[in-house]
């Protein structure tokens, strides 16, 4: 068993590493995103497209998880159906604080193509969102670059639970 | 040479003379010239009457009365071998006519030959079930229902099949319009944050040529991003290169969280003691 020899003169003199509480916690939030395993529609094709190995969402800490009461965050991939909206705020109320929405796609952002009576005419009429991610449907590569930016944006925010509520009621 | 046609108001001249396409009429055959939709048609005229009997596109169209139509497809089932009910639907006349038009598509496969049976109601009136006939007709039927409003008697679930069973209105009514009506257009708003939240939330954008590219509440575009609501114009935008980091790295890294592991001085336990 090797055991390393600490330099006691460098860092201050202390093998500590000295940060604030805001910087730890928002690192440990940003590098295990954990979306909801959640499809509509063909963006969701692309979806599991950057889940797989070829993107590897993996390697962000991003693992789909099969319960909203261990996600972090959901990404809207698709469109989302005036029948289903009901369903897609539930999962989003069930999901346990702090929790980010990325909203996928044309159909997500502002109802898309479909506009017609059945289509939510944007996500953000249900639920508010941290992301617009434009396309249709976004390649992987757009999506991962949408969490990395999410990942910004959560260390930039101050960790502590009395979160700013978001626009949405 | 092309005659001449006076061209001083050609561009103030409507294009299209009539808006929508008008679908030219079918060519009709007489039925005496197939044995099979003959012998058919003799033998449904021995239980019902029938309003009209002709051969289209190689369909045997019957129209009868819309009170016959179980006993004319029980009919054609048992005795006619016409085993597969492929299509049921409905048919919106209600400007023109006054009702629906129902349409039953009927195939034998045995005869390989196809039936389509016509009937026509008002309005207010109701239809036959023919779900025990056919277990299609069950799905199909509730269709009807949900997209026409079409009542159906004697059907064993008769409720909306594919819109919310609190959903008001029938979609495919020529009389509905496309964006929604007013119960449609806030149907999410109304049953998930409830009526008051209406102002909160505001209607529908429904005008795609709307879609403003500076308009940063609702859009963001690939290295231009702002935060949401940030107000840019034309020549004001920010241009954001693509970062995968933040500056300088992320923070709580420096550049030495870690010593680095030095073979030379690492001692073993062993040895120590």
């Amino acid at each position: 068993m090797a055991q390393h020899k600490v330099n006691y003169f460098a860092d201050a003199g202390t093998p500590i590493k000295l940060t604030t509480v805001d910087k730890i916690v928002n690192f440990g939030r940003s590098n295990s995103l954990w979306p909801m395993t959640y499809g509509l529609a063909c963006c969701a094709i692309e979806m599991m497209a950057t889940g797989g190995s070829r993107f590897d969402f993996d390697r962000f800490g991003t693992i789909f998880r099969a319960s909203p009461r261990q996600s972090d965050v959901i990404v809207v991939a698709g469109t989302l159906t005036k029948k289903h909206a009901e369903f897609m705020r539930r999962l989003y109320d069930q999901m346990p604080d702090p929790k980010w929405v990325i909203s996928m796609g044309s159909c997500a952002n502002t109802g898309g193509m479909f506009n017609t009576y059945a289509t939510v005419q944007g996500v953000d009429r249900i639920v508010p969102v941290d992301i617009y991610l434009p396309g249709c449907a976004p390649r992987p590569e757009t999506l991962q670059y949408a969490l990395m930016m999410l990942q910004q944006k959560i260390r930039r925010e101050p960790s502590n639970m009395a979160q700013k509520a978001k626009r949405l009621i | 040479m092309r005659e001449y046609t006076p061209k001083d108001d050609v561009q103030r001249k409507s294009y299209y003379k009539d808006r929508f396409f008008v679908k030219p009429p079918v060519p009709r055959k007489e039925i005496s010239g197939d044995e099979i939709f003959l012998g058919d048609v003799e033998s449904v005229k021995t239980i019902v009457t029938i309003l009209e009997s002709f051969i289209e596109a190689d369909h045997l169209v019957l129209i009868v009365n819309p009170e016959d139509n179980f006993k004319v497809i029980s009919h054609l089932k048992d005795v006619s071998e016409y085993d597969f009910l492929v299509e049921l639907t409905a048919v919106d006349y209600v400007s023109k006519r006054g009702g629906f038009e129902i349409v039953y598509e009927l195939l034998s496969t045995s005869k390989r030959k196809r039936i389509r049976l016509k009937a026509f109601i008002k309005v207010n009136e109701t239809i036959q079930s023919v779900e025990p006939l056919f277990r299609m007709a069950d799905w199909s039927e509730r269709e009807m229902f949900d997209m026409y409003g079409v009542k159906v008697i004697n059907h064993p679930n008769l409720r909306r099949i594919l819109l919310p069973n609190d959903w008001s209105g029938h979609p495919l009514l020529k009389t509905y319009p496309l964006h929604g009506d007013e119960a449609a257009s806030w149907y999410e708003v109304d049953k998930i944050f409830g009526k008051e939240a209406r102002e909160t939330v505001g209607p529908e954008l429904r005008d795609s040529a709307c879609v403003d590219r500076y308009d940063t509440d609702r859009f963001a575009r690939l290295g231009h991003e702002v935060s949401k609501g940030t107000p840019i114009s034309e020549g004001n935008e920010p241009d954001t290169p693509i970062r995968y980091q933040e500056e300088g790295g992320v923070k709580l890294f420096g550049k030495k969280l870690v010593t680095p592991f030095d073979e030379i001085e690492t001692v073993h336990l062993k040895q120590r003691k």
